[in-house]
């Protein structure tokens, strides 16, 4: 049987080189690839163009990256809550290319699907259509996507086995079955990493075939960027 | 007077109809939910993957790994399904969703909207708008009448670079219900004791006046 189980984090990203593209799944704070992001963090790799929904924020998640100046372009689809990202990006120092999510989950799906482009209509008749070839189907106008892939995806699920399936918990799995998809080497950081067969094969939200390289993090924070309650 | 932020909501939550999904954007949007009519069976979806979407959790029961898109913590109602983004946008495009809330920057006469970026100044991302406004049936616009430098939101074009082009059906501002019809904005109800005058020199644009115009019941 396949084992794709690595023992460190150090390991989850050898190989990772300065100017290659990266995706990392999570929407805001939520399903990121915690682990990961730390360890690169500590790396003077650098020139990075990374491909994520958000930036995180400040002090956490993707936002560790630019305060090191580690990223050299973003590509995502809402950057807000991050006051370092907003002054890089304003002064010209980050490259930020904004898409519609719908697009960026699209774009990455198909990446992995073997997908090369495909019409859809957000962003018609905006900035985001720039010199996009347009069509019309069916009356509507539509514009051409092509699919993004990566060299390296983080990816994070809450349960995943020695085959690299995955199975994701609540809101955190977003972005992170399509990136799982796309990535040339994708690495799961998992919060639980079960033998090969221990996973309830009709609960399996990614297929190990996706997943290069699996582990388990040694350590979760799991910040909460909004807390949100009902007053009793 | 003009409604407050949560007067908007519960006029929008008027325009909910039985047994439908809907997307409810960021700020007023959000609101909306609160306002549910007991007699309307709602489901609302977070484009971020969760349809049966519930209220904030109590206090003490906040999951890191269930928020909305306002990276806000919910909760999950009986029935609630979760699912990754590409599907979450497929139920969008593909109009499966039949209301979406938004908040606006702006609104053309035409439908138009402006609502994620303020060239130089504010660059905080469309995210899911742009999907949003280019598929759902019925796009509701929720937001303040004028901006904090009191120009009026409503205007014959968007001077900010727009988010959709002509899918705004309906406009609920602090002072008044507005449709988008073929020939402008059309203004039907306004809120209680505001003018007609007070709107018709709020809005940078021609207004219809409906012949049936009402004051708001909230």
């Amino acid at each position: 049987m396949i084992n794709k189980t690595i023992a460190s984090v150090d390991e989850a990203i050898f190989g990772v080189k300065s100017n290659m593209v990266l995706m990392f799944g999570g929407f805001g704070l939520c399903g990121i690839a915690e682990n990961c992001i730390n360890a690169l963090s500590k790396t003077k790799i650098k020139n990075l163009t990374c491909i994520s929904n958000n930036a995180g924020v400040d002090d956490f998640g993707l936002g560790l990256l630019l305060k090191k100046r580690q990223i050299k372009k973003m590509i995502s689809s809402y950057v807000g809550e991050n006051d370092e990202f907003e002054r890089q990006m304003l002064s010209g120092e980050l490259e930020v290319e904004l898409i519609p999510q719908g697009t960026l989950a699209e774009r990455c799906r198909a990446g992995g699907a073997g997908i090369p482009a495909f019409f859809t209509p957000a962003g018609y008749g905006t900035e985001v259509q720039g010199k996009k070839e347009v069509r019309v189907f069916n009356k509507k106008k539509y514009i051409l996507e092509h699919a993004l892939n990566a060299d390296f995806a983080f990816v994070k699920a809450w349960k995943g086995d020695t085959l690299g399936n995955l199975i994701y918990k609540g809101t955190a799995r977003n972005f992170n079955p399509l990136m799982a998809m796309a990535g040339k080497i994708t690495v799961a950081e998992v919060e639980h990493l079960v033998p090969a067969g221990e996973l309830d094969l009709n609960q399996i939200h990614t297929p190990g075939i996706f997943v290069q390289r699996i582990f388990k993090g040694s350590f979760y924070e799991k910040r909460i960027e909004n807390r949100t309650i009902t007053k009793p | 007077m003009a409604l407050t932020k949560n007067e908007i909501a519960k006029r929008i939550a008027q325009e909910l109809v039985n047994n439908t999904y809907v997307n409810l954007g960021i700020g007023i949007p959000t609101l909306v939910a609160n306002h549910v009519p007991s007699d309307i069976n709602v489901e609302f979806q977070s484009e971020n993957g969760i349809l049966g979407m519930g209220p904030f959790p109590k206090e003490g029961k906040e999951d890191a790994d269930l928020i909305n898109a306002g990276k806000q913590t919910i909760t999950s109602l009986p029935g609630a399904v979760l699912f990754d983004s590409a599907l979450s946008f497929s139920m969008i495009r593909g109009n499966h969703i039949h209301l979406s809330v938004l908040g606006a920057m702006q609104v053309a006469e035409n439908g138009d909207i402006a609502n994620w970026k303020i060239p130089g100044k504010m660059v905080k991302g469309m995210g899911g708008a742009m999907d949003l406004v280019t598929s759902s049936n019925n796009i509701i616009v929720a937001m303040t009448h004028t901006n904090r430098q009191g120009q009026s939101k409503l205007l014959k074009r968007c001077t900010l670079p727009i988010t959709g082009v002509s899918c705004v059906k309906k406009i609920v501002t602090d002072l008044a219900v507005i449709e988008v019809t073929s020939k402008g904005f059309k203004l039907t109800e306004v809120a209680p004791s505001v003018s007609e005058d007070e709107i018709i020199n709020s809005t940078d644009a021609d207004l219809i006046i409906d012949k049936n115009l009402k004051t708001m019941v909230l």
